[in-house]
């Protein structure tokens, strides 16, 4: 019993320790994606609330708990108030299956920073953040607004585009590791950086990144919420804290997406060269989010017909001939 | 003990879930209260240890049950309750009941009279997904790839039927535009 109980205050922990750190990350990741944005198109950014703008977070934050909570006359009320749980809840969800850091020892008591370490790590996580896509599609169907209708259609053409190539993309480094856990991925590249399966798989590297970015609903693919062409999609009946959800749920994908890429392609948390492992991961991660924000200064959006275009007639048999190849040198 | 509170928590969940599936008029709380039941119908693989099914069930009937959103936005107002035409309810109350009761006795016979047991019992040491590929490959090798040329079949054949003009761009055929002019000509000369 004793262990019990020690099991359920250790996953309690870990829970609350992850929900209180992405929110706090999400809510950072909006300075520095207003901040590289602001430095990459020779503006300033936000400046005035503290220190370099720094408290803008804070600032933000109040403003959206204390907004107004509108829900207009004729949506489907449930439904409405629904979406946007769903989206942070699926997002933290997908975050069990992920070991964020190396083993460590606390007070003499070994902790693995990881939820639950079920023996299909991957195919969880993945399938738990495509449920995500729920979220904006019943936000738009369920607001009775034109816009949010839009936003929603789009969401099921970019469901029913990036969920094939995520799925082919990985199939071919799963076949080389054996397994589906992410331990297991992150064990399978240990001893330095030749090791990394980016050096033997780079066509998967590139699909898994670009459906990424379909799946969290980033640029160059987020045509959900097209400012220019659909006000704010699936978005725009929402406000205050239900808005805010949203925006935590996608900033939380895009962490679990970078540390996704990171476990998979680029060696997880093995030590890299002289950087210890937890280090090593946290470099990474922070790359692939930098990469995030760089993507949206660089890339214009795509219009939903090229997504479809892209996704079943480029990368789907790209993906295809990839796991082809990889079955036949395996062989 | 926590496998006993997770089971009857998840039943009554779906069990809620899939009624109001089939009460509802509403065809968005239908299809959503689908898609929750759905997800957590992987809860119970989850609890026999099944984990690769509860994954698969999660991947798949989010992606089936997002195709049913959009049929239902194609064809339906979803925020408003669609008109049931019933002509005779108890038709429809004897059938319901006489098929419940009826998935209920060949699902429960096996369990009262203790005819079930495993046929592939998953060896010590081999994860559950090796498993599953295991018995898939070895001995459902015929069935499974017979499932997979009718898969392909079935989207050769939903490609063919809406392939037609599928290389040129609707914007730009005159024809249909002539179509919609002449349709709304009509209209105007209705009203």
């Amino acid at each position: 019993m004793c262990t019990t109980t020690g099991f359920i205050i250790e996953t309690v922990i870990k829970l609350l320790v992850i929900l209180l750190v992405f929110s706090a990350l999400a809510g950072f990741a909006t300075y520095i994606e207003r901040k590289v944005l602001a430095f990459m198109q020779r503006r300033l950014g936000p400046m005035n609330v503290g220190p370099y703008g720094i408290l803008q977070v804070l600032a933000d934050g109040i403003k959206l708990f204390s907004k107004e909570d509108i829900v207009p006359q004729n949506s489907v009320k449930p439904i409405f108030k629904i979406a946007p749980i769903i989206a942070a809840a699926s997002a933290f969800t997908a975050m069990a299956a992920i070991p964020f850091l190396p083993e460590f020892t606390i007070f003499g008591h070994t902790v693995q920073p990881i939820v639950a370490d079920i023996n299909v790590g991957v195919l969880y996580v993945l399938g738990v953040m495509a449920i995500g896509m729920y979220a904006p599609l019943l936000a738009g169907m369920a607001s009775s607004n034109k816009w949010s209708l839009l936003g929603a259609a789009r969401t099921v053409i970019q469901f029913l585009s990036f969920e094939v190539v995520t799925g082919l993309s990985i199939i071919a480094p799963l076949m080389m590791v054996g397994s589906l856990s992410l331990i297991d991925i992150n064990d399978y590249q240990a001893g330095g950086m030749q090791n990394w399966l980016i050096w033997s798989q780079p066509i998967a590297f590139i699909l898994f990144l670009l459906s990424g970015y379909a799946e969290t609903n980033r640029t160059p693919f987020d045509l959900l919420e097209h400012e220019a062409e659909i006000v704010s999609g699936y978005a725009t009946e929402y406000s205050g804290m239900r808005w805010g959800l949203f925006f935590i749920g996608e900033y939380a994908n895009m962490f679990t997406v970078a540390f996704l890429v990171s476990i998979i392609f680029l060696g997880g948390y093995n030590p890299w060269g002289f950087i210890p492992g937890g280090i090593a991961i946290l470099l990474k991660v922070s790359f692939f989010i930098f990469l995030f924000l760089w993507v949206r200064a660089a890339w214009p959006h795509v219009r939903p017909d090229q997504l479809m275009w892209l996704f079943w007639k480029v990368l789907m048999p790209i993906a295809v001939v990839n796991i082809l190849i990889t079955g036949l040198l395996l062989m | 003990m926590f496998e006993a509170i997770a089971f009857y928590l998840f039943a009554i969940v779906t069990v809620a879930m899939f009624l109001i599936v089939v009460f509802s008029k509403n065809a968005l709380y239908a299809m959503s209260a689908l898609a929750g039941g759905m997800i957590f119908i992987a809860a119970f693989f989850f609890m026999l240890d099944a984990d690769f099914m509860g994954v698969v069930q999660i991947i798949v009937y989010g992606g089936a049950v997002m195709a049913l959103y959009a049929f239902g936005m194609m064809f339906f107002d979803t925020t408003r309750d669609v008109k049931e035409n019933i002509k005779d309810k108890r038709i429809i109350y004897t059938l319901g009941t006489l098929s419940f009761i009826l998935i209920v006795v060949i699902m429960s016979a096996p369990f009262i009279s203790d005819h079930i047991k495993a046929l592939y019992p998953s060896l010590p040491g081999v994860g559950n997904p090796q498993m599953v590929g295991y018995v898939l490959f070895t001995k459902y090798l015929v069935p499974f790839e017979v499932a997979a040329v009718m898969l392909l079949v079935a989207m050769i054949a939903g490609i063919i039927l809406v392939s037609k003009k599928m290389d040129q761009s609707i914007t730009t055929m005159p024809e249909v535009d002539k179509k919609i002019e002449a349709e709304e000509f009509d209209i105007k000369d209705a009203k």
